[in-house]
């Protein structure tokens, strides 16, 4: 599975980071870091994460 | 041949509803109607984002901002866009759309949502405006120019973000809120005056304690009259005045209870729809959360469509196959988000039940430094919110009702 964020989009509110902790963080500054090429094993928490996103900023690329 | 299901509404809950149905192994034909000419697209951002974005106001291009991604598992849903259904025979299990024509269906899900509620004052229709849908928006985003004289009626979270917005744009703005400090229904007032104090410092006028009474002008209007007499002048109105469930088109089905929303149980299952596979999700949903009590209520935050739809279509399935749905309570954490000028609001669980406030960090009279307040409901902790603070930390806000969700 390959997850890109639109950086340009994502404005840090940390949704991402609640639904699929494993693959999304919020760094100390606030910042998200985030695992590109997660284990499909992660996927029901990383689509949670993109349905939550406020902003709609996480794609999905199957 | 396999049931099929109709999704009345095409919005972010009927959107997820389909979405959730093939997540939860539904393979029939499921269609989904939406008023709107506009694909599903994310509400939110039209009140800041969208508004405020440089460029012309072509609506497709607009659109194009807000859009939501189509999962690959609903390529085959069949969306019917611009299409209003107007009534419904769920006994029969059928849809009379707008065109006069009928649809049939063997389930339905409830995803109509609600429409903003309009003032019924005296006055020129010309200059007052709405805020909910893509149209709404294209329309008061032409008119927010900079210099324009605003007045926004109603101090909620939306009238509070499009006052920011129009304040970001240049224009000079009141807002006119009858019953109290802005957003005082989830804040408290000592919270929302805070909020206001910040806001007003930032350049915005508030008359707090009025009723606008009538709107001057002949053409347009040019005006707020309040009930002291006084006239705000205006080039725009803008009414925020709280939203209406759009259940008309269950009218005459007998068994529902339409009083707010459409009654569920904690499944989502419409009650008294015995005849028909039912369920509704999203904000014209009325159910019980047992992470509160077991009184059924509309939850218009932007947690709930998605939320329910998940719940919704675990239970319409079950419904469908002819086994039980799942009996572990649904107890849904409701959170959303209001960006203001250079506040960041964030809010879990229900800070509208509470009837009490504590501020644990922050300063009331500087919010912009980061602010936490958690409320209480007979000194039960029922809701959260955060201003300001880092996004390393919601997901630690969120925990304390995760750890609610699993002992109700």
């Amino acid at each position: 599975m390959r997850i890109t964020v639109d950086l340009a989009k994502c404005q840090d509110h940390g949704q991402c980071a609640i639904a699929a902790p494993a693959v999304f963080q919020m760094d100390e500054e606030g910042r998200l870091v985030y695992e590109g090429n997660p284990d499909e094993s992660y996927r029901f928490e990383v689509e949670e994460a993109a349905d939550v996103c406020p902003v709609q900023a996480i794609l999905i690329e199957d | 041949m396999s049931a099929r299901v109709a999704v009345v509404g095409a919005s972010l809950a009927g959107l997820r509803a389909a979405e959730q149905l093939r997540s939860a192994g539904f393979v029939g034909p499921v269609t989904v109607f939406g008023e709107e000419p506009y694909p599903p697209y994310n509400r939110p951002p039209l009140s800041k984002e969208v508004l405020s974005a440089p460029g012309d106001a072509d609506p497709h291009r607009l659109h194009g901002m807000v859009a939501f991604r189509r999962r690959a598992a609903v390529g085959d849903v069949d969306f019917r866009l611009g299409r209003r259904v107007v009534g419904s025979d769920l006994a029969g299990g059928v849809l009379r759309l707008g065109d006069g024509s009928r649809e049939t269906f063997d389930a339905l899900v409830v995803a109509t949502g609600l429409r903003p509620r309009r003032l019924p004052l005296p006055g020129p229709a010309a200059g007052r405006f709405v805020l909910r849908t893509l149209d709404d928006c294209v329309s008061l985003r032409a008119a927010l120019l900079p210099g324009a004289r605003v007045v926004v009626i109603g101090a909620g979270f939306i009238g509070c973000e499009v006052a920011a917005t129009a304040l970001g744009k240049g224009c000079r703005v009141t807002v006119v809120e009858p019953a109290g400090a802005p957003m005082n229904r989830v804040l408290g007032e000592r919270l929302g005056q805070a909020v206001q104090r910040h806001h007003e410092r930032a350049g915005m006028t508030f008359v707090i304690g009025h009723a606008p009474a009538a709107y001057p002008g002949d053409a347009a209007v040019s005006g707020v009259e309040l009930d002291d007499g006084r006239v705000l002048e205006a080039d725009l109105v803008i009414e925020a005045v709280g939203s209406t469930p759009n259940v008309e088109w269950l009218d005459g089905n007998p068994g529902l209870d339409l009083s707010d929303g459409v009654l569920c149980d904690n499944r989502l299952a419409v009650v008294g729809a015995d005849v028909a596979v039912a369920v509704a999700v999203g904000d014209v949903a009325r159910f019980p959360n047992p992470l509160f009590d077991d009184v059924p209520r509309r939850v218009e935050h932007w947690s709930i469509p998605t939320d329910t739809a998940r719940r919704a279509a675990a239970t319409l399935t079950a419904l469908l196959a002819g086994t039980e749905p799942d009996p572990a309570p649904f107890t849904p954490i409701p959170s959303f988000w209001s960006d203001q000028l250079d506040l960041r609001f964030q809010s879990y669980g229900s800070p509208g039940l509470a009837d009490e406030v504590r501020v644990h960090e922050g300063d009331l009279d500087d919010v912009r430094a980061g602010l936490l307040a958690t409320f209480h409901r007979r000194s039960a902790h029922v809701g959260t919110v955060a201003i300001n603070l880092s996004p390393a930390r919601q997901r630690e806000l969120r925990e304390a009702f995760t750890v609610l969700a699993s002992a109700a």
